[in-house]
């Protein structure tokens, strides 16, 4: 079989592996790299659990190959908590109890920290639009909701 | 067997890599990839173009040019295309926006490729390298273009403001898979009487068709509830709903009318 | 959250140390960070990987399997069909004697609905396995199949299942379950008005966000241990240990951790066939659904068909109520035949009622098996029960709030399965709903109690 090398950086660590050529983003995350954060939900682009950001803009990693990815800067869930301080959308998540079984939990929060990344103070509305592509199925999009704006609130304060 | 990429400069190049067969070309991967991760083994490899030219809007003089690698979320955030961006928006949610692309849209069978039916309300031209041919001939499969013909871009000319109008009707909101979509592009003289009309539909059959017993049935009429109920009536004329998990047929052409009212009333 | 603690404020305390607090969750900081452990987040050297080839028929005798081709295609370590199954048919219930076994883990000479597994191909890549999987050939004599519960009950209706003649379960009360309660006679020949109605539903899959699955590893010694998302490990552990006549103690089950089950997660039916993968090729073995089979095969909420037969007096009384409900099992058992016991047991709903006939029937049909799913046996039942109840007080003219609070249990009632009433709350549910929905009831409601009748 073909293996082929790629390199990016992975939650800002320089990463350079072999892979099978055509290898999606999520199978060399998961089975390469050590990173599991991401999800395979449905490998069909339909639950955003293997949600991921890729060069600042959220990504379903199942459907992308990874060989696409090549120098690419790439951030998962697994990432966020620098230094062991959880990230304002994780403190939120714990507080506001925004998780049940947590499966989807990796993908919201990558789809939740693409919307604050570019928008800081999001709406109601803007939130909503933000996870849409992101299925819950223990039903707790209105925690979630809730969660990310309290993230968003935390995060101007500390700015402030 | 490895399901290997192999990436081209040129989309001449990629094409000849897809004459040898079995191997599919990638553009956002939310069709092609999904395909092979649910078992589609007569897919063998990807094949992707990276010309530049693939991924430029080019709006001059009235019409403008999407290259077949834009995605969604680009059109989404181009002002300069007016009501055209609403389509593009009504797209899966933010992940899938910032892969999917227009020429992946133009094969997306229903009841994905709600973009498509944009284009075809707005008569646009499909570019391939060394031809282009009207959309309603891209759809109907005329002269088409054989496996490894790769679609280049789309041109049209922008519509004027309050011209075009886009609707995709999904259960799961704010976004879900289309139950049917319509793209209208209408132009009213002063009076207010429409001269032409140009109506797209998306689900009401495999492929995005156009509604022309309601398009004949509106010209001449006032966008009112009395002037359009000649076209309300003859929306459904033609069309061969689908019936997938999201709705049936029937369901389908008993909404459609109440729907493009809306759109029209709206 | 708003705790009303004026009801029963006599039988709580308010000064305990964990109920009532809110405490963190102890998983949240795992699924945060991305470090919870869910069985597929395990990589080993080595894996292979199973799928299995399914019926493409509703019902089929099976005529011959051919392997051979499947067996060479490259990357291809073993592929398995029925006569390697050391105990091949199983019902999971057989652990609390709900009996006969009656599913196939791999179909030898019959599938009874699409879907069915038949052959399991093991190979070194997901792909390979695809590829592999499509090169088996399968010769199959369909046969009539039959989708609705009342046609298959009938006489001339094909077998579904041939250890559940006559296309319904044999429970030791014969073709169904019964309820018994006062005269149902005398209850409709008293009642005022009679409304019988006919409601049905269909099957609803769980859809959890992680698809059903298992990583098996052969650990030496003839002993595997098997990650899981299961929801039922004991059960898996029992019936894995049945079919593959294997000791329990040869069986290490991981588990625990579930991306999301609503009963989905509760049939016993990647496990054993992955293990006994793992044992023949002396590989680890992962056998994970695909969305498509997640939807299309596991085992989804039944669908149930349930006729309300009620005599209801002008005072708004319920004074008679007759139920048939029947659980469409699908082709195999599984935990239905216990889903529509569960019906049994809950009609007549929390009402009570003094005259009560309860029919249950648990059907084979050739469509795909049914099993657990969040109150199964019950919350279609309520479904019905409670349009019904709206309907009858359309009938009699009276507010559906203020009919229900007239025919609603009270401690000390007994109900129609000679069980006195405890612990009800209906009546201070009501109250409270009445008053946050603003939608007032006379004040004689708002007076009563779920501890006793009024004089």
């Amino acid at each position: 079989m073909a293996r082929v090398p790629v390199q990016f950086t992975l939650n800002g660590e320089e990463r350079a592996e072999f892979i099978e050529s055509g290898t999606t983003l999520l199978h060399a995350l998961r089975d390469t790299m050590g990173d599991t954060s991401p999800k395979g939900g449905c490998q069909q682009g339909t639950c955003g659990a293997c949600s991921v950001i890729v060069d600042g803009e959220l990504r379903l990693s199942c459907l992308t190959l990874a060989q696409t990815c090549e120098g690419a800067a790439i951030e998962t869930t697994a990432g966020l908590a620098a230094g062991g301080v959880l990230h304002p959308l994780q403190r939120a998540i714990m507080d506001g109890f925004a998780a049940q079984c947590g499966f989807c939990t990796p993908g919201m929060i990558m789809a939740a920290k693409a919307l604050l990344d570019h928008t800081p103070n999001p709406t109601r509305e803007d939130v909503i639009e933000a996870i849409s592509g992101n299925v819950c199925r223990c039903t707790g999009y209105e925690p979630i909701i809730a969660a990310v704006l309290a993230a968003a609130r935390s995060n101007s304060q500390n700015a402030g | 067997m490895s399901l290997s990429l192999q990436t081209f400069s040129t989309v001449k190049d990629a094409s000849a890599a897809l004459r040898s067969g079995g191997a599919r070309y990638l553009g956002g991967g939310t069709l092609v990839v999904r395909a092979v991760n649910e078992g589609d083994i007569s897919v063998t490899g990807y094949v992707r173009a990276t010309d530049p030219a693939l991924s430029s809007i080019d709006h001059a003089d009235g019409r403008v040019r999407i290259g077949a690698s834009v995605t969604m979320a680009t059109i989404a955030r181009r002002r300069d295309l007016g009501d055209v961006v609403r389509a593009a928006k009504a797209v899966g949610g933010p992940a899938i926006r910032n892969m999917a692309t227009v020429g992946g849209n133009l094969h997306a069978p229903a009841p994905y490729g709600d973009f498509a039916v944009a284009l075809l309300a707005l008569d646009v031209t499909v570019h391939f390298t060394d031809r282009d041919m009207p959309m309603a001939d891209f759809i109907a499969g005329n002269g088409t273009p054989s496996g490894h013909d790769i679609v280049t871009a789309v041109s049209f000319a922008v519509p004027p403001a309050g011209s075009f109008r886009f609707l995709k009707v999904s259960r799961v909101k704010p976004k879900g898979v289309s139950v049917l979509s319509i793209a209208t592009l209408i132009d009213t003289d002063g009076a207010g009487a429409v001269q032409t009309a140009r109506i797209a539909l998306g689900c009401m059959a495999e492929r995005p068709m156009r509604a022309a017993a309601a398009e004949r049935a509106l010209v001449g009429s006032r966008l009112t509830r009395e002037g359009i109920a000649a076209a309300v009536a003859a929306i459904g004329e033609g069309t061969d709903p689908i019936t997938d998990p999201i709705a049936s047929a029937w369901y389908r052409a008993e909404v459609l009318p109440v729907h493009f009212r809306r759109l029209l009333l709206g | 959250m708003e705790i009303r603690k004026e009801y029963f404020a006599d039988e709580r305390q308010d000064d305990l140390h964990e109920i009532g607090q809110s405490r963190p969750r102890s998983d949240l900081p795992g699924h945060v960070t991305g470090k919870t452990n869910y069985f597929a987040d395990r990589t080993f050297p080595g894996l292979t990987h199973l799928k299995m080839v399914r019926s493409p028929h509703h019902h089929a005798n099976i005529r011959s399997i051919d392997t051979s081709e499947a067996e060479k295609h490259p990357g291809v370590i073993r592929v398995l069909t029925a006569k390697d199954v050391p105990h091949n048919v199983y019902t999971i219930l057989i652990l609390i004697q709900v009996g006969p076994e009656d599913e196939t883990v791999l179909a030898d000479r019959k599938v009874s609905w699409k879907g069915q597994a038949v052959v399991a191909v093991v190979a070194t890549s997901e792909r390979a396995a695809q590829e592999a999987a499509a090169k088996v050939r399968i010769d199959y004599e369909v046969l009539p199949a039959v989708f609705d519960m009342l046609e298959a009950l009938k006489p001339d209706a094909p077998e579904v299942n041939e250890h559940h003649p006559g296309n319904y379960y044999h429970y030791d009360s014969g073709d169904h379950r019964k309820v018994r309660f006062g005269d149902i006679d005398a209850g409709f020949a008293m009642a005022d008005h009679i409304l019988e109605q006919t409601y049905h539903s269909s099957p609803i899959e769980q859809a959890p966000a992680e698809t059903t699955g298992c990583i098996v590893t052969p650990d030496g010694n003839d002993r595997f241990t098997c990650y899981t998302n299961t929801q039922a490990m004991f059960f898996t552990l029992d019936n894995t240990s049945i079919i593959l006549q294997m000791p329990g103690h040869k069986l290490h089950m991981v588990g625990g951790t579930v991306g999301g089950g609503f009963g989905g997660k509760v049939d016993v039916i990647v496990e054993p066939i992955a293990i006994l993968a793992a044992k023949l090729t002396n590989r680890p073995v992962s056998f994970i659904y695909s969305r498509e089979e997640e939807m299309q095969i596991s085992s989804p909420r039944a669908a149930e068909t349930i006729i309300l037969r009620d005599g209801v007096m002008n005072d708004g009384r319920l004074v008679a109520r007759k139920v048939t409900g029947y659980t469409d099992a699908g082709a195999f058992s599984r935990h239905s035949p216990y889903g529509a016991q569960k019906g049994a047991a809950h009609y007549p709903g929390p009402y009570t009622v003094p005259n009560v006939w309860i029919d249950t029937y648990c059907v084979y049909t050739n469509r795909t098996p049914s099993s657990a799913m969040r109150g199964f046996g019950v919350t279609i039942a309520d479904f019905a029960l409670e349009v019904q109840m709206d309907k009858l007080a359309r009938l009699i003219g009276m507010d559906p709030l203020e009919f229900r609070f007239i025919n609603a249990y009270r401690d000390g009632d007994i109900k129609a399965h000679r069980q006195p009433t405890e612990g009800a709350a209906l009546i201070e549910c009501m109250q409270e709903a009445s008053r946050v929905a603003n939608w007032p009831v006379a004040e004689k409601y708002m007076a009563m109690s779920s501890r006793g009748r009024e004089a």
